[in-house]
């Protein structure tokens, strides 16, 4: 005797990430840790990127780096010549990273470090334009890379990153001349769909426009700062 | 790829719903919804449903996907559109930016369809084959 029931479940498809994440977002949130999201399609400057925010931030604000990236080890590497605690995660054949991984990273960040010590996790995500954006991991700040070499269409045709994303970076600025990229186009096509959002032109090879990335970055890291008023944190009187 | 990814996603969230039923019910079918704007491809979901749930306890159910589409709300128009996926999202009328999406952006799943042996309700250790 077969009787046919209905369950009204009503749950996000993606309720057990989204719960992975929370718990993430609670540990950085008791350690005072602010995390960043980075996301872009394969090569678009992460790495790069991260090489040049850890050499030039490292000295005032206290950083790690959980990396993400299935070319893992190589990108860890070339992060680890920065002092600063890079912890790769394999992340197998997933187009993405999603909060159960960072877990892994955050778990093992508190296992080897005093967490509390942090200020900034810097998860820099599986080099994909599609779905980075869809699995949150924890992070307080989504940050979305776009290269001018990839075409100024790229955040109509994949627009989710691109409307999360709280500061979106438009790479490789000294070969905009080359492909004839239009910056001017990149933007307006973004802010059709995000208009708030941050757009900061950055080389990570010429320099141009890191220092507005870094002044991004600290006022990012206070904003948290403040308004976590649980824990104030003081700056350290000099020992 | 990710709807690899998402479908891990979805299972594991009804296998804790399964789990926490006492008679652990057979589930025949699970009603999703999926917007347009969203990264999930509907094709590739049903595909992957299909490979993943085999020999487990969702084998043999059925996935049905109810598709919604991106509308938007201009503020400026007090009114409704539909943006054009990867073309232009923006108001066609006046340009304000898509701020406010009314549908489009759901992944989620509505309910299951599951049905009880009332006699193995009362005699759980017996299987029947
Ligand atoms: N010309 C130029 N090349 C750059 C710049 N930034 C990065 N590149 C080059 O672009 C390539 C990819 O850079 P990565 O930093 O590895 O990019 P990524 O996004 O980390 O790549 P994946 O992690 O593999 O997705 C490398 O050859 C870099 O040297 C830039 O500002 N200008
Ligand atoms: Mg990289
Ligand atoms: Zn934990
Ligand atoms: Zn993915
Ligand atoms: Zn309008």
């Amino acid at each position: 005797m077969h009787q046919t029931f209905d369950a009204a479940l009503g749950i996000n498809l993606l309720h057990a990430n989204q719960e992975g994440a929370d718990h993430n977002r609670a540990h950085f949130d008791q350690w005072g840790i602010t995390c960043f999201n980075v996301m872009s399609s394969p090569g678009a400057g992460k790495t790069a990127l991260l090489e040049k925010t850890l050499a030039a931030l490292s000295p005032e604000i206290k950083m790690a780096v959980i990396e993400g990236d299935m070319t893992t080890e190589l990108d860890a590497d070339r992060l680890r010549q920065y002092g600063v605690p890079v912890i790769a995660i394999n992340t197998g054949r997933s187009c993405h990273l999603d909060a159960k991984m960072v877990a892994g990273g955050i778990h093992r960040l508190a296992h080897d470090y005093t967490p509390s010590e942090f200020d900034l996790v810097l998860v820099e995500n599986v080099g994909n334009l599609v779905c980075p954006a869809e699995f949150e991991v924890g992070e307080h700040v989504k940050v979305a890379l776009l290269s001018v070499t990839e075409g100024e269409d790229k955040p109509l045709k994949y627009p989710i990153m691109f409307q999360e994303a709280d500061c979106l970076l438009i790479t490789k600025t000294d070969l905009a001349p080359y492909v004839e990229a239009d910056m001017e186009q990149i933007a307006a096509n973004v802010r059709q769909m995000n208009p708030d959002v941050t757009i900061i032109p950055v080389s990570a090879k010429t320099g141009e426009g890191l220092e507005l990335w870094f002044e991004w970055v600290r006022s990012h890291i206070r904003v948290q700062l403040f308004t976590n008023s649980t824990q104030p944190r003081q700056p350290q009187p000099a020992a | 790829m990710h709807e690899t990814d998402m479908t891990k996603a979805l299972i594991v969230t009804v296998q804790d719903w399964w789990e926490s039923q006492p008679d652990r019910p057979h589930i025949s079918q699970v009603h999703l919804t999926v917007g347009q704007f969203t990264c999930v491809e509907p094709m590739s979901l049903q595909f992957a449903f299909e490979v993943q749930t085999r020999g487990t306890f969702l084998d043999g159910a059925e996935l049905v996907i109810r598709e919604t589409p991106l509308i938007a709300f201009c503020h400026r128009c007090q009114k409704e559109y539909r943006p054009e996926v990867g073309i232009q999202y923006a108001c066609p009328v006046c340009q304000s930016p898509m701020e406010d999406i009314l549908s489009g952006r759901e992944l989620k799943i509505d309910r299951l369809e599951y049905s009880t042996d009332s006699h193995s309700s009362t005699a759980q250790s017996v299987h029947p084959t």
